[in-house]
């Protein structure tokens, strides 16, 4: 291990020590209520980094830097989800202060977990080598077992237990399913299995790799909460605390297909096997299951639990748009592009919608949608957020969802998938009917009480910085279209 | 200058959100639309006084480099009359919701957003800007009719949102399909295009389209939001509704549907000869068997704007094609808005005083509101197609530019006037005359602020009835050139 190597993972060495800093800090300060600023002022460090590491990389002319053992590769990719991952850990952490105040005594544990959480996440966007790609992703979800059940309530146990089993099963298939491609390619390393794989050394052709490819799927669907390895999703939702199947919804689900993308953009982009049919596929069971049993929901967090489902249904829309490319034959790449220009509005909105949720149920106590009536004139503020950020989720403009889709059903139909945008609209105006109904609660309804939701200000400040982030991308999408354009250069295979 | 005359609405509508309260917010909402009048006059007379196809006002600005998007707005010939008419009914509805005392903030807020996203629509000519607008006005109608409407007020908000939202889900497909295959979403580079060679069939792209307009306009049988709609909107939620944001449907068809794919639109004329011959019976039908005045005068949208299909479907067919029917089309969008929006406004006041629509209950009022009672006569009189009245015209530009192609279809759609005339005037002799009724003893007329929006389309209405150059020449001006250079 070099010093080189070193700085290749300080933005994760420096994240990591963050989080020890906020745990010795609960244990010196009296008032907890400073943790979250210390966490997010931490989180500076981190985020200095990685932007040093930004400017280096632009400066290279493979547009990488590689190092430890040749498993860490950081690159505009990488980057891009270490600075998302970084802004929805610091959004998290301020958005849960009111909420922190239930845990007593373990407020430092908490910040300290999801901090630790992040680490993982951020690494595993830039790992290219199997093994650590199996490690970091561990080290993504477990600590978030421990968060689902930190309100040690029935719910919330079950609710980890259940994450924890479930993602035990699915690292296992993950396991297996590399193993396999290990057996058959002989590296783990995934441009030597894309070599490998090119040159037509694989024994007995390519197509047996679809079963250590399927495997690999089914072990990634977890992460992204794909249909159909979604049923543990509603109960953790539910269960866990907010600010967890808040943090989970978004950072977990941008880690995951971020590795999505590098694994099969960078090892498998010339199997012979047509997985771009298969995520279509996947996108549009997601999407169906996720809207369809979302309607019936009465639970705001379970309803959102379906939603997620669904979004990631729009996402794989992405995925499976590989062959996309601008008309005038020029930027390639419209789809992976797409699918992180689509993380990020979907980051803000769904932690708008989250926040919002939360601010409110840490007063009536009640996570029901009709007990969100009225909520319009109780928490003006609070209402107006959570109806934009549900108006986002539909896709209807100005909001960055409408700019995500766009984007995504744009790659789509320049892949030759224009039944696949077809499906991805329809279910858009299917998500329009319960995403709404949230909005007539709070607006329609009359409510129950006159008492005024109160909730400080770092929860404010989260909330404001994410409904801005809602209008700014919608109103405003070019920069971020340039970024993850940029981005997404580096994982495409050249030429 | 189309930038302000744009946005002038949303920037009211936020001043009022952030800083205004009380009962000035309607003194700032009417002082915010009636400026916008003047700015929507003053494009129209840009328009007017230059008389060519060619484009004015153009503001072009790249907005999305990497999707070559831009914030492309401009004005002719088909969009003047109608930004012009968005000015009008703004205004009108604004001193319509002069009462609204429940959450008027919000109300005005809504409203004014409204103006913005439906003037948007009329002056975008890229299609990315376009489609944002066209789903932009989902959200203030959504709530204007699901909070100050009446009766099943949720049920038909969430009705017309589905209903739209539907249609715009395949426009959105459709627009991605033209990008994908020129690599432009600018709509007026398009409409120079021969777009024939898509990655789908260009059929397929131009039904794409036609769905989400056919629905907006609306034609039966995707018509069934509209009554709901319309009846269940507040007065000024009606009187937008009825008065422009059904004119985006018939705005469509014209500016993408004939013009960038006029092979098919005459390939398939027979088809909306049908769908229009179908709307404007049935809906005629329907209407005379209503029994609460909002949806009677609803349905009877449903059959007028089956007139403007009417129009569109001239272009192709046995004969001659011309561009009479299409212009009569046009004309037809905006005198229906200036007639309709009337009518929903003075049945509004009418409501307010007499405390019910049904129009069994109602009788003799005339005596007890003269002044509504003549307005309404007006509206009636036009809207069955009086000469000297607006409706006038544009009835007999569709049936004369139709006639020539589809004798048949049209003879039969023309006896629907015999309809129109049987429910306007026995739903005037219902509501208006008869015996006078004691319940009603006690209502009175219009005040001065209900009756200036009363008074501006009363006189829009008769002054284009006289001179109806004023606007028929300036559709003219757009739409012969392309029909003669796309039909010719």
């Amino acid at each position: 291990m070099t010093a080189h190597d070193i700085y290749l993972i300080a933005p994760e060495i420096a994240l990591a020590a963050v989080a020890g800093v906020v745990v010795v800090f609960d244990l010196l300060l009296r008032d907890k209520r400073l943790l979250p600023y210390i966490a997010v002022l931490g989180l500076l460090v981190p985020t200095g980094f990685a932007a040093v590491l930004w400017i280096d990389v632009g400066a290279e002319s493979s547009g990488a830097l590689t190092g430890l053992f040749d498993t860490v590769v950081v690159d505009k990719f990488a980057l891009f989800f270490k600075f998302l991952v970084l802004s929805i850990v610091a959004l998290v952490v301020l958005g849960s202060r009111d909420f922190a105040d239930r845990f007593h005594r373990s407020q430092g544990e908490f910040y300290g977990i999801i901090l630790l959480s992040a680490v993982g996440m951020m690494l595993v966007a830039a790992t290219k080598e199997l093994v650590s790609i199996y490690v970091s992703l561990e080290l993504a979800t477990l600590p978030i077992a421990a968060l689902a059940a930190f309100m040690r309530d029935e719910r919330s146990s079950e609710a980890g237990l259940k994450f924890l089993l479930l993602g035990a099963v699915s690292s296992a298939l993950l396991l297996y399913g590399m193993v396999l491609v290990y057996a058959f390619t002989g590296s783990t390393h995934l441009d030597v299995i894309a070599g490998s794989i090119s040159s037509g050394s694989v024994p007995f052709g390519s197509n047996v790799m679809l079963v250590g490819i399927t495997l690999i799927v089914v072990g990634f669907g977890f992460k992204i909460s794909m249909v159909p390895f979604q049923m543990w999703v509603p109960d953790v939702y539910e269960g866990s605390p907010t600010p967890v199947a808040a943090f989970l919804s978004v950072a977990s689900k941008a880690a995951g297909f971020a590795i999505v993308l590098r694994v099969f953009y960078v090892a498998f982009g010339s199997v012979d096997v047509d997985w771009s049919a298969l995520f279509a596929v996947l996108a549009v069971l997601s999407m169906m299951v996720g809207n369809l049993v979302a309607i019936l929901q009465s639970n705001v967090k379970r309803l959102l639990g379906y939603s997620t489902i669904a979004q990631a249904g729009y996402i794989l829309v992405g995925v499976a748009a590989i062959a996309a490319s601008t008309p005038d034959g020029g930027v390639d790449g419209l789809g992976p592009s797409g699918v992180l220009f689509y993380l990020a509005a979907y980051a803000v909105t769904n932690l708008a919608a989250f926040f919002a949720v939360m601010a409110i149920a840490n007063r009536t106590g009640s996570d029901q949608i009709d007990d969100l009536a009225g909520m319009a004139k109780r928490a003006p503020i609070l209402a107006g957020v959570l109806a934009l950020s549900m108006v986002s989720l539909i896709g209807i403009p100005p909001t960055a969802g409408f700019m995500g889709k766009l984007y995504l059903f744009n790659a789509a139909v320049s892949s030759d998938l224009v039944w696949l945008a077809v499906v991805g609209v329809l279910n858009s105006v299917v998500s329009a009917y319960y995403y709404l109904r949230v909005i007539k609660t709070m607006y329609l309804a009359p409510a129950e009480s006159e008492e005024r939701i109160t909730y400080s200000s770092p929860v404010f400040v989260a909330v404001a910085v994410s409904a801005i982030g809602i209008l700014l991308i919608g109103v405003l999408p070019g920069p971020l279209f340039e970024i993850t354009e940029s981005a997404v250069r580096t994982i495409l295979p050249a030429g | 200058m189309l930038t302000a005359t744009l946005f002038l609405p949303l920037v009211g509508a936020l001043l009022i959100l952030l800083f205004v309260n009380g009962p000035r917010v309607r003194l700032v909402a009417a002082a915010v639309t009636i400026v916008e009048l003047v700015l929507t006059s003053v494009v129209f007379y840009i328009v007017y006084q230059d008389g060519t196809d060619a484009l004015q006002l153009v503001e072009k600005a790249t907005w999305i480099e990497s999707l070559n998007v831009q914030y492309f707005l401009g004005v002719d010939g088909l969009s003047a009359p109608l930004v012009f008419l968005t000015g009008l009914l703004g205004l009108s509805a604004v001193f319509a919701s002069w009462k609204v005392e429940v959450r008027a903030k919000e109300h005005f807020f809504w409203l004014l957003v409204l103006q913005t996203a439906v003037l948007g629509v009329f002056m975008s000519l890229d299609f990315v800007l376009f489609f944002i607008f066209w789903e932009l006005e989902l959200v203030p109608m959504y709530f204007l009719i699901s909070i100050w409407g009446t009766g099943r007020k949720e049920y038909s908000a969430m009705k017309f949102l589905i209903f739209t939202i539907a249609g715009s889900a395949l426009m959105l497909i459709g627009i991605l399909v033209l990008y994908f295959s020129t690599g432009t979403f600018d709509m007026t580079e398009l409409g120079n295009r021969n777009l024939t060679d898509l990655l789908i069939p260009a059929q397929m792209v131009f039904f794409l389209f036609f769905i989400a307009f056919a629905i907006k306009l609306p034609v039966w049988p995707v018509h069934t939001w509209l009554p709901d709609a319309h009846t269940d909107a507040p007065t000024a939620g009606s009187v937008m509704l009825a008065g422009v944001l059904i004119k985006m449907g018939g705005y469509g068809l014209i500016r993408i549907n004939t013009s960038m794919f006029p092979g098919i639109t005459s390939d398939y004329s027979w088809l909306l000869v049908t769908l229009a011959v179908v709307s404007i019976m049935y809906g005629a039908m329907v209407t005379l068997r209503q029994s609460d005045l909002k949806r009677l005068i609803a349905y009877s949208s449903v059959s007028h704007m089956g007139l403007v299909l009417l129009g569109i479907a001239s272009l192709g067919g046995t004969g001659q094609v011309s561009a009479v029917g299409l212009n009569g089309a046009a004309m037809q969008m905006f005198t229906h808005g200036t007639i309709t929006g009337l009518m929903f406004l003075l049945v509004g006041q009418v409501y307010e005083k007499a405390h019910t629509r049904y129009i069994p209950d109602m009788g003799g009022l005339a005596s007890r509101m003269p002044f509504l009672a003549t307005a309404l006569i007006v509206a009636g009189l036009a809207s069955l197609g009086l000469p000297s009245l607006s409706g006038f015209v544009s009835e007999v530009l569709v049936f004369l530019g139709a006639f020539e192609v589809w004798s048949w279809p049209t003879a039969i759609a023309v006896s629907s006037i015999v309809l129109t005339a049987g429910y306007i005037l026995w739903m005037i002799q219902r509501v208006m005359f008869g015996p006078e009724k004691p319940r009603f003893a006690e209502v009175g007329d219009a005040s001065l602020v209900e009756a200036i929006p009363v008074v501006l389309l009363v006189a829009s209405i008769i002054i284009v009835g006289i001179y109806p150059a004023l606007i028929t020449d300036v559709f003219s001006s757009t739409l012969n050139p392309m029909v003669a250079s796309r039909f010719g």
